[in-house]
């Protein structure tokens, strides 16, 4: 289970983050939306230890990780598969190389093994055969599914996604959305989707959470926030811009 | 930013703090062999092989320069034959393992820094992170400890190198005798000298390559932030070197010298 509460962060005069209280229990699907800039991506990396908060704590199965030392840290994370907004990918390294990475650091398998379970890995996300190619000969949407090989090859309990369908074409997009769901059914973890993508949100989300002036705003299923006579979420969901922004 | 403007001496003894703890965590790392083999060789082979031509051109020219420059005033004085002599000496000593570290920094330190700082940047370091990986044991120690091997013995490349091109200016150019010119180098060339170049360079290693990989695990975004990182990594690295020069200098002179 994750808890985080009254979570506080700023980056020098800018808070982002002004008292945020959440619970994802196990097992959950929860969509965190919010505009841009409002701090999605910052409570994600809350979450996992990326970040450390100003006040406030993150709790990962009852250990509050607000304190831990970087190495400390390590072990809390192993729990974890991240998904980065722009896949992150080791560039010097091959496609198996990369999402075989923690595997062969952790030397508990075999090397025949850790071939086998990374080729399966990636025939879980279509993209079988590619071992050998290095990142830079890759598509953004193929980035994204070695992105997400590599978090899902270890099996961990909660996988994090930042942003996944950001800068992909609407069928590419689609493709990654029917990957989480399908990582969501087969691999029974918890998932953490942050995004902007409305369609998105509705198609993986059990749950929808939305971030706005630095605090949940709204907390409902994906039909609750569609449906909801709130403006903010109204206006979020609907993509309708305020008439203030848009004077140039 | 604005406050690293405001109080720029906190600021440096922050970044020198910084540095220090990196440097003690990497040192962990290294002696808890949190490292790999490959990585170490890769290493290994991007500092030692790659800046041969660097280490060979700087010391074969600065024991030609120097040899050139000092047969002038030797010359006046009747001691042409010594003139190799203080080559040697100056660059056991001094030049060796300042010229090559300072080249290094520039070579090496420079790309250290580039490289993680576009890790950083494109989130590779986060990924290590969240990979249960510390980017100290991956990136760091691998790197830190690479130049503590290579840097010493490129410094001892190059003065043995400048000493070879030395003697052909003095020989070839030069007119002077090659019998008098060694005996002399093997009189006055202590190991002590040898020692205290060789000790320096391994002191140098450690600050370019810890002062080059803090600077880029902690650049600024995108190819701003690179690019000034980079730059940052070889002022750094090149100014650390020539004033810890001074004091390691001053430290060793009593430790190898005032002891014989």
């Amino acid at each position: 289970m994750i808890e985080v509460n009254q979570l506080h962060k700023s980056f020098g005069q800018q808070q982002v983050l002004h008292g945020v209280d959440l619970q994802i229990d196990e097992g959950e699907s929860v969509v965190i939306i919010g505009g841009s800039g409002c701090g999605k991506s910052v409570l994600l990396r809350h979450i996992i230890g990326l970040v450390q908060p100003d006040e406030g704590t993150v709790k990962i199965d009852g250990q509050s990780i607000a304190n831990l030392s970087e190495r400390e840290l390590i072990k809390v994370r192993r729990k974890f598969g991240m998904l980065f907004q722009g896949s992150a990918l080791f560039d010097s390294l091959t496609v198996e190389e990369n999402v075989g990475f923690l595997l062969e650091r952790e030397q508990k398998m075999s090397p025949a093994a850790i071939r086998e379970t990374v080729a399966d890995a990636l025939e879980l996300v279509d993209l079988g055969g590619t071992q050998v190619k290095k990142p830079a000969e890759l598509s953004g949407g193929m980035k994204k599914r070695v992105g997400l090989a590599r978090a899902i090859v270890y099996k961990p309990e909660i996988i994090l996604y930042d942003e996944p369908t950001t800068g992909l074409d609407p069928v590419v997009a689609d493709s990654i959305d029917q990957l989480v769901i399908r990582m969501r059914d087969q691999l029974k973890c918890t998932s953490i989707v942050v995004t902007h993508d409305t369609r998105s949100m509705r198609r993986v989300g059990n749950r929808v959470m939305m971030l706005h002036h630095g605090r949940i705003h709204a907390n409902g299923t994906p039909d609750d926030i569609f449906n909801s006579n709130d403006p903010i979420v109204h206006k979020f969901v609907n993509g309708i811009a305020d008439p203030k922004d848009l004077e140039f | 930013m604005g406050r690293s403007a405001e109080n720029p001496l906190k600021n440096a003894f922050a970044s020198f703090g910084r540095v220090s703890v990196l440097f003690l965590d990497t040192m962990r790392a290294i002696f808890a062999k949190r490292f790999r083999i490959r990585d170490l060789v890769e290493q290994l082979h991007f500092i030692g092989v790659k800046s041969q031509s660097v280490v060979l051109l700087t010391g074969a020219f600065t024991g030609m320069v120097m040899c050139a420059q000092f047969y002038i005033q030797f010359h006046k004085v009747k001691m042409d034959s010594a003139v190799m002599s203080v080559v040697s000496v100056a660059m056991a000593r001094e030049l060796g393992a300042v010229l090559t570290s300072l080249m290094i920094a520039g070579r090496v330190g420079a790309a250290m820094a580039a490289q993680l700082g576009t890790m950083k940047v494109t989130e590779q370091i986060d990924a290590l992170r969240t990979l249960a990986t510390s980017p100290v044991d991956y990136l760091v120690a691998p790197r830190l400890l690479a130049m503590f091997i290579s840097l010493p013995l490129l410094t001892a490349e190059a003065i043995a190198i400048s000493l070879v091109s030395g003697m052909v200016v003095a020989v070839f150019l030069l007119g002077l005798d090659p019998v008098f010119l060694w005996s002399n180098v093997t009189f006055y060339t202590w190991s002590s000298d040898i020692w205290m170049g060789l000790i320096k360079a391994f002191i140098f290693a450690g600050i370019i390559a810890t002062v080059a990989c803090h600077k880029g695990m902690h650049c600024g975004q995108g190819a701003e932030g690179v690019g000034k990182a980079t730059t940052e990594a070889v002022v750094a690295a090149s100014i650390s070197i020539l004033v810890s020069n001074f004091f390691v200098t001053l430290a060793l002179n009593k430790l190898l010298i005032y002891q014989e």
